[in-house]
């Protein structure tokens, strides 16, 4: 199998705010693994150190056996990583195309095309809108986009914070549908979620977190039957 | 099914067309207006319907607009709200009189002079560009609004404790809070807070119309080069740009220092257009009327921005007699900029204005244009 995505003992603060306190985990290739919690937990928080943008004060992360803890954050995106923010952080002025393109920014030249043909693919309802100005998509079609664009550097990691996030059910069933197609053929996700039960239902493992630390862990089954998670995180 | 999306992506061919064309079209209008405004100035000085005080202003013309153009490099296209183009402006404007007086017992010819000058400005200004822009580019909106500033006003009272003067061995002599002793007044390069004297004027009209047009050529390459969508996209939204890859630091220190040294360029050609110069025509209201300019214009919109340089620069000189009021103009237009573009009510009148005017344009400009539109409204 092979592990992607090794995370040991982080720490990881916001001035003299400790947000996270020691949080260990890694992601096995070919994996769903999602990271659940409530609000403020430090769900995003963890995303972002492992994506470069803040840093840990300890421990290490290691991507593919290399250590990536002091990697700046645009090479670690060419290295393989992934991150899809919270809250569809799209171009809005630009088109769903030039979007996309723009997601490719550190992709070899020649594999535009085929990760731009992939990324229409899976998402048909951006095909149709190719030269639609991004910021009038609606916001499941910009949360796709926003997902579409990150495949467009051909990540060995997808990290995906809340992409559920105010959407109506059908919408959230097709997101979490495509994050499953995605996930088969070939890219390892790392995914943060509030919608606990979606959430457990398509990971292969799971960890929760609680106010900086991890109380659970186990695969997505144990967890979603487990009476902890059940009464803080699926309502009884 | 690969193969048949494969195809489909021949279309981005077609879309990268599209963006050529609104490139072309900023081109087009933007050198369009260089040369007009060069040709009917020229025109109206040989036929003596332009008298010597406008004339006088030929040069602070091209020197402003290429200050608009620059500054709308950071605060358009980058994005970030710089207050101290005027510092650039200094530190360009005093290399190029040093350099300038130090080559002339050794360099006869005055335009090779004069361009190695504009280099060693710009190498300096983008040197200062640099020096700041690494620290305070992490800072963001009025934060670094707030240091430009700052570094504008330390410029300009670094500037009034420089003294500079070549003795008679041609030998370069510096002091630093103090005057030089034991030379003659003509001697004197920079004397603190009363700045350059004795400068031999090398600026003219069409060495100052080209240098604008180097300073269009540069920013409208990079906007219109993969890092200049770089640059644009983090300005558009810095959390997508990160989340893409792009190094957010590298491509604001970009914008950042490509704008400086080009205001340093300026800022020589300036100082090469009159005989005695003060560090105080460097203040911050020179800065705040360079983003005047910018403002006026439209932020982002390099013309508009020519455009409001240009013709603020020669109003105050044409209505010489109300010269007093401009500033107070200034504050005025400024003002009704601001209810402009902040007001909803107001905005959607004007846009309703410019919906009706914008038919009519599209007619009368050509093919190419039409094909540009029509992909938008595609869009
Ligand atoms: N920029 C910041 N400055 C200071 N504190 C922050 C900052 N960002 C997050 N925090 C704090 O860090 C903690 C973790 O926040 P984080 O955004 O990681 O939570 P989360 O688990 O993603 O929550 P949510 O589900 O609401 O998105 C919170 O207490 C939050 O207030
Ligand atoms: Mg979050």
């Amino acid at each position: 199998m092979g592990t992607v995505l090794t995370v040991k003992n982080i720490n990881v603060y916001y001035g003299a705010i400790h947000a996270i306190k020691g949080i260990s985990f890694d992601v096995n290739r070919g994996e769903i693994v999602t990271l659940i919690g409530a609000n403020g937990a430090g769900k995003s928080t963890t995303l972002h150190t492992v994506s470069g943008l803040l840093r840990s004060k300890t421990g290490d992360i290691e991507f593919l056996g290399e250590s990536i803890s002091h990697t700046a954050a645009h090479k670690i995106v060419s290295m393989g990583i992934s991150h899809v923010p919270e809250g569809r952080r799209i171009f809005q002025g630009m088109t769903v195309q030039e979007n996309l393109e723009m997601g490719a920014f550190v992709t070899k030249q020649d594999r535009i095309p085929e990760n731009l043909a992939y990324v229409y693919e899976q998402f048909p309802r951006l095909k149709e809108r190719t030269s639609q100005i991004a910021g009038t998509l609606s916001g499941g079609e910009q949360q796709m986009l926003a997902m579409g664009r990150a495949l467009m550097s051909d990540p060995e990691l997808l990290m995906l914070d809340e992409p559920s996030m105010g959407l109506a059910p059908i919408l959230v069933d097709q997101i979490f549908e495509i994050i499953q197609n995605l996930n088969k053929a070939g890219t390892t996700i790392l995914l943060v979620e509030q919608n606990a039960q979606m959430a457990l239902s398509v990971a292969d493992r799971a960890y929760v977190i609680e106010t900086g630390k991890i109380s659970l862990s186990g695969t997505g089954e144990e967890l979603a039957r487990s009476d902890e998670v059940r009464k803080a995180y699926l309502g009884g | 099914m690969a193969e048949r999306i494969l195809k489909n992506i021949s279309t981005r061919g077609l879309k990268n067309a599209v963006k050529g064309n609104e490139y072309r079209k900023e081109a087009l209008i933007s050198y369009g207006i260089l040369i007009i405004g060069y040709i009917v100035l020229q025109l109206g000085a040989s036929v003596g319907l332009i008298g010597k005080h406008l004339q006088g202003q030929f040069v602070p013309i091209c020197v402003y607009v290429a200050l608009a153009i620059s500054l709308n490099l950071v605060v358009g296209i980058s994005g970030e709200l710089s207050l101290g183009h005027a510092g650039f402006m200094a530190v360009g404007a005093f290399t190029g009189i040093i350099v300038m007086r130090v080559l002339e017992p050794h360099l006869g010819i005055m335009p090779i002079r004069l361009i190695i000058a504009l280099i060693f400005a710009a190498i300096m200004a983008a040197i200062a560009g640099f020096i700041i822009g690494v620290p305070i580019l992490s800072l963001r909106g009025d934060y670094l609004a707030i240091v430009t500033l700052a570094f504008g006003e330390i410029v300009r009272n670094f500037m009034n404790v420089l003294y500079f003067a070549l003795d008679e061995n041609d030998h370069l002599k510096f002091a630093f809070n103090h005057t030089i002793d034991g030379i003659t007044n003509d001697q004197r390069i920079l004397t603190g807070a009363i700045g350059a004297t004795g400068v031999t004027k090398a600026a003219t009209f069409t060495g100052a119309m080209l240098l604008t047009a180097f300073t269009l050529f540069v920013v409208l390459n990079l906007k219109n080069s993969k890092q200049g969508r770089a640059i644009m996209a983090i300005r558009d939204n810095r959390i997508a740009g990160e989340s893409i890859g792009l190094d957010v630091r590298k491509y604001k220190l970009m914008a950042f220092v490509v704008s400086a040294a080009l205001a340093g360029m300026a800022g020589c050609m300036f100082g090469q257009n009159y005989s005695t110069l003060a560090p105080v025509k460097f203040n911050f209201n020179t800065s705040i009327l360079i983003l005047v300019f910018v403002v006026l214009g439209g932020i982002g919109n390099i013309w508009g921005g020519m455009i409001a340089a240009a013709l603020l620069t020669i109003l105050p000189e044409a209505f010489r007699q109300f010269a007093d009021y401009r500033m107070l103009t200034y504050a005025i237009v400024l003002i009704l900029v601001m209810i402009g573009t902040y007001n909803p009510t107001f905005k959607a009148r004007i846009n309703s204005v410019i919906d009706k005017i914008k038919p009519k344009k599209k007619k009368d400009s050509g093919k190419k244009n039409k094909k540009s539109k029509s992909g938008k409204e595609v869009a």
